[in-house]
């Protein structure tokens, strides 16, 4: 090469501008994960409006609403684990043990305030040891989280074993699925649009977030840049973890009973909304609006097959298709598109 | 042996190859004779583009244009199993064995003799592989697990494995980089024997005496263009060695004089049990001082140390006199360190993230107002960076994956120059980057140095080395064992020290 290479006509300011390949801000809006999440909500919001009686009210609205907030509430902290590279199984089983110790703790005669801040605390310390274990023991936090989803499970069946625990006064039961005034709205969706905004804005515009996507990405460059990404990982397990007890003391008030089944099964449909709303499973992609795509998704479909009278059996089959699809599709997506651009002709 | 019939064509020779990645041409017109009974070597700086050739040659990568051919008829090798299937076995500097394997069944591995049933004959193998080493002279247990061997029986096992499928091409990438002198002339014997029964040797070193010793012909590459095919006996280490740089050592690599300060940097008995012990050195403001060594001497062990991304058993680091706490990278920042690291790909980039987002990752909280990120102070941000460093980029918002090497390297320097360091250590700056990127990335030490930086540069291009070096530091199995000012340093003084033998001066 000529040796005045290394005076070139072009610095960072003057930017070229590219011949091909360059396209649109609406292009590329369009291109992105989320975006089509959402385009896929508003397709099946529109038939199952149209083919489902009873779909497009009011009042079914508001029961969606309710039926998908543990599950709105737990994304949102796992969108973050997930971004990381890591994942959390334990959230339904934390739910789970977080309402066998709330029955348990009314049956002595806690007063409930007092209950609901010894849960969430709880929560931070089941969170916390999944977290312990993954970053200063270094094993991997879907094993680890397998082992404490069936741990956490175990204790909640000791705790409380297979009874219920029922007559939480109807001030708080009535109270957790209240309607905000004048709307269908249960007022759950007011915390879940909160949350949704603070943890929007960690992930998307903090240093903290920043750092979330460089350790989902290459986690020794993130180390190589002084970021803690041990710390990290830690605190958003202890997050998940609160989270969860949250949704549990939720979950047990808005169904009346707390047991140690509660939400058996849930941590799939969270993983599946998050994955679903675009999330990469190998971390370091992902946004946190196309997660609340996906869990709007998830409760739509399961909301309109409840209503057809589709048996719960065929549901759970549907979450797991979604999962997989999830998986499945944007890596097949990036494939085609990879051998795309190899079969293009070298400029 | 000397005459051979010139008709019969050569097992492998490539014609005009030329392959480039993104905006770096790796090589360009690269013509190659192996022939039987040859052992040929190759010769280039880091970054000739002797890693590309050995990659095509083993089917990892496909030329963009020429060709290869095999005994004269030209072929395609569309992966490693291609080449492998027509000879060529490739020796790697760290072979690449199934640690909790046996000798044999690595040697074996896909293709292990069977007896009935289908069941796997290991008496058939044991002996086979016997056999084998029996033909390369070496005594190896065949049914002993990989796990433990030294690099230099490991590479063995390798050479048996290619023999094993008769390979007729041999090729031996850096082999001799980890190993001591006795095991060097094991290998070398077995080198010799190999060609002496028909085989066509590859050979690549860094150590001229060895490829003035071992090989029959030295084909010379720089900057990934073939220069020069000879037979030895015509040619002197100094011809060769300036056929590989190709110009002047002192224009390439401009140092300036600089006023020395205060001490920024100091290192008092570091020791990491079995990687390196008592390693002791300051850098001084406006210094640049090399740390020199052959590969594993535990020079980047020890940076690595330095700014805390591992711990070590003993030992003190200070900044301007204030200690530093070990294994925190944050505090070492605070403190004004700044690393750029070794393997740019895996350490020091986030390859898919964005140019601008790699560029401001250390400053994520100072660009930051009220814990809010904007992408606009971002994007402000990495644009002085890029016009300071003439980057060569699309778009900032592109991922950084796109960009050349050099340009690569520049991000990181960027994302490094950016904490406005007072001390800033570079792990081989200028590894696998364009000649013209070199030459701007050196000038950009020099001037930081000028500008009162601290810098201590790891680097295993002995040219950069010399001509950068205010003083040179030379590692030799983990310990500190010269330093040498730059009046005093020389490619032999280093290598000296390097190699283990007492200083000479």
């Amino acid at each position: 090469m000529a040796p005045d290479v290394t005076t070139p006509p072009a610095g960072g300011t003057a930017l070229p501008p590219r011949p091909a390949g360059q396209r649109s801000v609406l292009q590329r809006v369009l291109a992105t994960r989320e975006s089509s999440v959402i385009g896929a909500l508003l397709v099946s919001i529109l038939a199952a409006s149209l083919l489902v009686d009873g779909f497009a009210s009011g009042r079914n609205s508001g029961f969606l609403i309710l039926d998908i907030a543990a599950i709105a509430l737990i994304a949102l902290p796992m969108t973050l684990v997930i971004v990381t590279g890591e994942i959390d199984l334990s959230v339904a089983s934390t739910l789970g043990l977080t309402s066998a110790v709330m029955g348990q703790l009314w049956v002595i005669g806690l007063p409930l305030e007092t209950i609901a801040v010894l849960c969430l605390v709880l929560g931070a310390l089941l969170g916390a040891v999944n977290g312990l274990l993954v970053t200063v023991a270094g094993l991997p936090s879907l094993a680890v989280t397998i082992g404490t989803m069936a741990m956490y499970r175990g204790l909640a069946y000791v705790i409380l074993g297979d009874q219920a625990v029922a007559d939480f006064p109807f001030s708080w039961t009535g109270g957790a699925t209240a309607r905000l005034s004048g709307t269908p709205i249960p007022w759950i969706a007011l915390l879940i649009i909160v949350l949704a905004v603070v943890f929007g804005l960690l992930l998307h515009a903090t240093p903290f977030g920043r750092s979330l996507y460089a350790i989902g990405s290459n986690d020794e460059a993130a180390r190589f840049s002084g970021i803690p990404v041990l710390r990290t990982k830690l605190v958003l397990f202890i997050a998940s973890g609160t989270v969860a007890s949250l949704a549990g003391v939720f979950w047990t008030l808005q169904y009346g009973s707390a047991r140690a089944d509660n939400a058996f099964g849930l941590e799939l449909s969270v993983v599946a909304a998050v994955l679903l709303g675009g999330v990469s499973i190998f971390g370091g992609k992902g946004a946190l609006l196309g997660v609340l795509g996906g869990v709007l998704l998830l409760g739509t479909i399961r909301n309109a097959l409840q209503l057809a009278d589709v048996s719960s059996d065929m549901l759970s089959i549907v979450t797991g298709t979604l999962l997989v699809v999830s998986v499945v599709l944007p890596n097949a997506i990036e494939r085609v598109r990879a051998r795309r651009r190899t079969a293009e002709p070298p400029s | 042996m000397t005459d051979r019939p010139p008709a019969a064509p050569p097992p492998l020779s490539l014609v005009g190859v030329a392959k480039s990645f993104g905006m770096v041409n790796a090589l360009q017109g690269v013509s190659l004779e192996l022939r039987a009974g040859e052992i040929h070597a190759l010769c280039g700086e880091n970054g000739a583009g002797k890693s590309t050739l050995v990659k095509t040659i083993a089917g990892v990568h496909r030329p963009d244009e020429g060709r290869i051919e095999v005994d004269g008829a030209p072929t395609e090798f569309a992966s490693p199993a291609d080449a492998q299937r027509a000879g060529v076995a490739v020796i790697y500097q760290e072979p690449t064995l199934f640690p909790d394997l046996s000798v044999a069944e690595n040697i074996f591995m896909g293709r292990q003799p069977l007896s009935r049933g289908r069941r796997i004959d290991r008496t058939a193998m044991y002996a086979a592989t016997d056999r084998l080493f029996a033909r390369l002279g070496v005594r190896i247990a065949p049914e002993r697990p990989a796990r433990g061997l030294s690099i230099a029986d490991q590479q063995l096992v390798e050479i048996a494995k290619a023999m094993s499928f008769d390979a007729r091409v041999l090729i031996m990438d850096e082999p001799t980089a980890a190993l001591s002198g006795t095991e060097v002339e094991r290998l070398f014997s077995v080198a010799r024997s190999l060609r002496d029964q028909g085989a066509a040797v590859l050979f690549i070193s860094h150590r001229f005496d060895e490829v003035f010793a071992l090989c029959d012909r030295i084909t010379v590459m720089r900057d990934g263009r073939y220069i020069s095919t000879d037979p030895v006996a015509e040619l002197t280490v100094d011809t060769v060695v300036r056929r590989m740089v190709g110009r002047e050592v002192n224009t390439l690599f401009p140092k300036q004089d600089t006023e020395r300060g205060e001490v920024l940097l100091e290192v008092d008995g570091l020791t990491r049990a079995g990687v390196f012990s008592d390693v002791g050195f300051d850098v001084r403001a406006g210094e640049i001082v090399a740390l020199a060594g052959l590969v594993g001497a535990g020079r980047s062990e020890v940076v690595r140390a330095v700014f805390g991304i591992d711990r070590y058993d003993f030992g003190t680091v200070r900044v301007a006199g204030a200690a530093l706490p070990q294994g925190r990278p944050a505090a070492a920042m605070a403190a004004g360190i700044a690393l750029v690291p070794e393997d740019r790909r895996q350490q020091g980039l986030v390859m898919e993230m964005s140019i601008e987002r790699n560029a401001t990752l250390t400053r994520r909280s100072a660009l930051s107002r009220f814990g809010l990120l904007s992408r606009r102070s971002e994007e402000k941000a990495a644009e002085v960076w890029a016009d300071r460093l003439q980057l060569k980029a699309g778009h900032l918002t592109d991922a950084v994956s796109t960009l050349s090497g050099g340009n690569q390297q520049k991000v990181v320097l960027a994302k490094w120059l950016a904490t406005r360091p007072r001390v800033l250590i570079v792990d081989e700056p200028t590894r696998g980057i364009d000649v013209g990127t070199k030459a701007e990335v050196h000038r950009l030490l020099s001037h930081l140095a000028g500008e009162g930086l601290a810098v201590l540069m790891v680097s295993s291009e002995l040219p950069e080395v010399l001509g950068m070096a205010d003083r040179v530091l030379v590692m030799h199995e983990g310990r500190i064992t010269a330093e040498l000012p730059r009046g005093e340093a020389t490619e032999e003084s280093v290598m000296y020290a390097a190699t283990g033998h007492k200083e000479v001066a």
